[in-house]
């Protein structure tokens, strides 16, 4: 198992916003979490790696306990996101958003391959490679948060919303990118409102209501379910 | 690596020259405008790494120069003074006895400084923004207020008989220093860490750069210069008021950071000069000195609201450059 988290219990003040969630992701696998707005979906995700602290419960990856890690030290050890809203940084430049996303590495010849491999992925970032983060697109930008997750080699890749405030067509692009990631051997935990969308590139899925999960299957029996059918893929 | 040597030596060649010649060249006050624009860019590029590059907004820089100042200050007049007797006693020339207590002294401001900021960094990795803000202001206050209250440093009737140690070589020494750092700091995956941090601190956080550390380290360099620019200043002046550390000092340095163009080192150092010399300058309007000041300053925050230099540099390499294309062509 790549990825457990088990009975993970997230508190904002008084809120809980996390109860007592259970899932796990397989090396290879796509696993979606679907769920509507304030289902807690981005704060799991925050809390695996590392910016939000958990009260109770356990996050495992690769059989170790990350559960009280710093964030910064569980990118180390294979996991990135690219978080919800892109989160660029808008004043750098395309390149240096880059070399941030690899800011825990030091292999220079490495690093230079991956970015090349990101600009494969992306051709669009390689042609906007010197212009400030700021300046892309919605598009762009998503890629560009992907691109930067990717340059820390991770092994799991968190990805938080890719589809958000995205044009069709720019959504079918990325997800089409996501898979080409996933074959490469990167498992990807996959959040999203797009629930039809996450759930047609996934394997595994995860329904969360307020805070906790709901339902658990694979994705095409999830796409089939009448529940979620009528809750999120719009009957 | 030859490079950088000859650099460095050529730095200090220059330095040295100007040390001789300045003096001479300028009268007593032009001379004092200099040493005070040069202690002003210190101030400000100081400023610039933890305002400018970490995007921290601190107001209590008066403060960290105070306390360089006084520490430095009382070394010297407590020891700095008697190994100089000392050391000429035993036959060292003065002027590297002197230079040598100076240095101790500007070095322990320094650290004494970097020590505040590494308190005052800490609160900060909890709060942003405004409330930052507040809490550096109050923290440059009550290090006004102490100072102002200790007997032994004076209090109000401020501190004579500091050694004046400083000479132009000196000050420019710290300005290059303090620019060089930035420079490279800019250019170095830190400075990367550091930019990130500003644009964005969840992000950060989320591709492994330990944001607390950096953000207190950011803390740590700028409070370390803006001692050294304290000791500079107290050991130039040989008297040390409170007055010259209230919050007002603060803001002139802010808007030298600001006016420069956030995350500039270069724009920082202009702005700091431009910003000292233009009160000068001012003089002959006498009793609206201030208001012009002012006005220029609201006019050209709303024209060039990102500061003259927005997050560029001036680089020598590119004009260098340049001049071989020119001449290459012509």
């Amino acid at each position: 198992m790549l990825l457990q988290v088990e009975r993970l219990d997230v508190y904002y003040g008084a809120v809980h916003a996390l109860k007592g969630v259970t899932l796990c992701a397989e090396a290879g696998e796509i696993v979606t979490l679907i769920g509507a707005n304030g289902a807690g979906k981005t704060t799991l995700l925050r809390t695996i790696s590392g910016v939000i602290p958990s009260r109770s419960g356990r996050v495992t990856f690769e059989g170790r306990d990350i559960t009280r890690l710093p964030a910064h030290d569980i990118v180390g050890l294979g996991i990135s996101q690219a978080p919800e809203g892109r989160l660029v940084f808008a004043n750098l430049t395309v390149e240096d958003n880059l070399e941030l996303g690899a800011y825990r590495r030091k292999d220079r010849p490495g690093i230079s391959k991956d970015r090349e491999e990101v600009f494969r992925l992306f051709p669009r970032l390689r042609e906007r490679r010197r212009q400030s983060a700021g300046t892309l697109s919605g598009g762009e930008q998503q890629m560009l948060a992907i691109g930067r997750a990717l340059m820390s080699r991770p092994r799991l890749l968190l990805l938080d919303e890719p589809s958000l405030g995205l044009a069709p067509l720019l959504v079918r692009e990325i997800f089409r990118t996501v898979r080409e990631i996933n074959q490469r051997g990167v498992t990807v935990l996959l959040v999203e409102q797009n629930a039809h969308m996450a759930l047609s590139i996934a394997g595994r899925g995860y329904v969360l209501e307020t805070g906790h999960v709901r339902l658990e299957d694979r994705a095409e029996r999830l796409l089939q379910n009448d529940e979620v059918r009528r809750a999120y893929l719009g009957g | 690596m030859i490079r950088r040597i000859i650099w460095t030596l050529g730095t200090l060649v220059i330095l040295l020259g100007l040390n001789l010649a300045l003096p001479r060249i300028l009268n007593p006050y032009l001379f004092q405008i200099v040493i005070l624009c040069g202690i002003n860019v210190i101030l400000a590029v100081s400023l610039n790494l933890i305002n400018g590059f970490t995007g921290q907004f601190s107001i209590g820089h008066a403060g960290f120069m105070a306390i360089g100042a006084y520490g430095s200050a009382m070394l010297s007049l407590h020891a700095g003074i008697g190994w100089v007797a000392a050391l000429t006693a035993a036959g060292v020339p003065p002027g590297v006895a002197e230079g040598a207590a100076l240095f101790a002294a500007l070095l322990a401001g320094g650290l004494l400084s970097a020590l505040a900021g590494y308190l005052v960094g800490l609160p900060s990795l909890r709060l942003r923004g405004d409330y930052l803000a507040i809490v550096t202001l109050g923290f440059g206050e009550i290090i006004r207020v102490l100072i102002l209250n200790i007997d032994a440093v004076g209090a109000a009737r401020g501190l004579p008989g500091i050694p004046g140690w400083v000479s132009f070589f000196w000050v420019g020494l710290g300005g290059t220093g303090v620019v060089v750092l930035a420079l490279n700091l800019a250019r170095s995956s830190h400075g990367r860490a550091l930019f990130a941090i500003r644009d964005d601190e969840i992000a950060a956080e989320s591709l492994g750069v330990n944001t607390t550390a950096y953000k207190v380290l950011a803390f740590v360099i700028g409070a370390f210069f803006a001692g050294v620019a304290g000791g500079l200043f107290a050991h130039y002046l040989s008297y040390l008021n409170p007055n010259s550390f209230t919050f007002i000092k603060s803001i002139e340095v802010i808007a030298m950071v600001v006016l420069g163009g956030m995350g500039s080192v270069s724009g920082s150092v202009l702005a700091a000069i431009l910003l000292t010399l233009l009160p000068e300058v001012l003089r002959p309007v006498k009793d609206y000195r201030m208001v012009i000041y002012s006005l220029m300053l609201i006019v050209l925050m709303i024209t060039r609201p990102q500061g003259l230099l927005g997050s560029r540099e001036i680089r020598l390499g590119s004009w260098v450059g340049k001049l071989r294309v020119a001449r290459g062509a012509g």
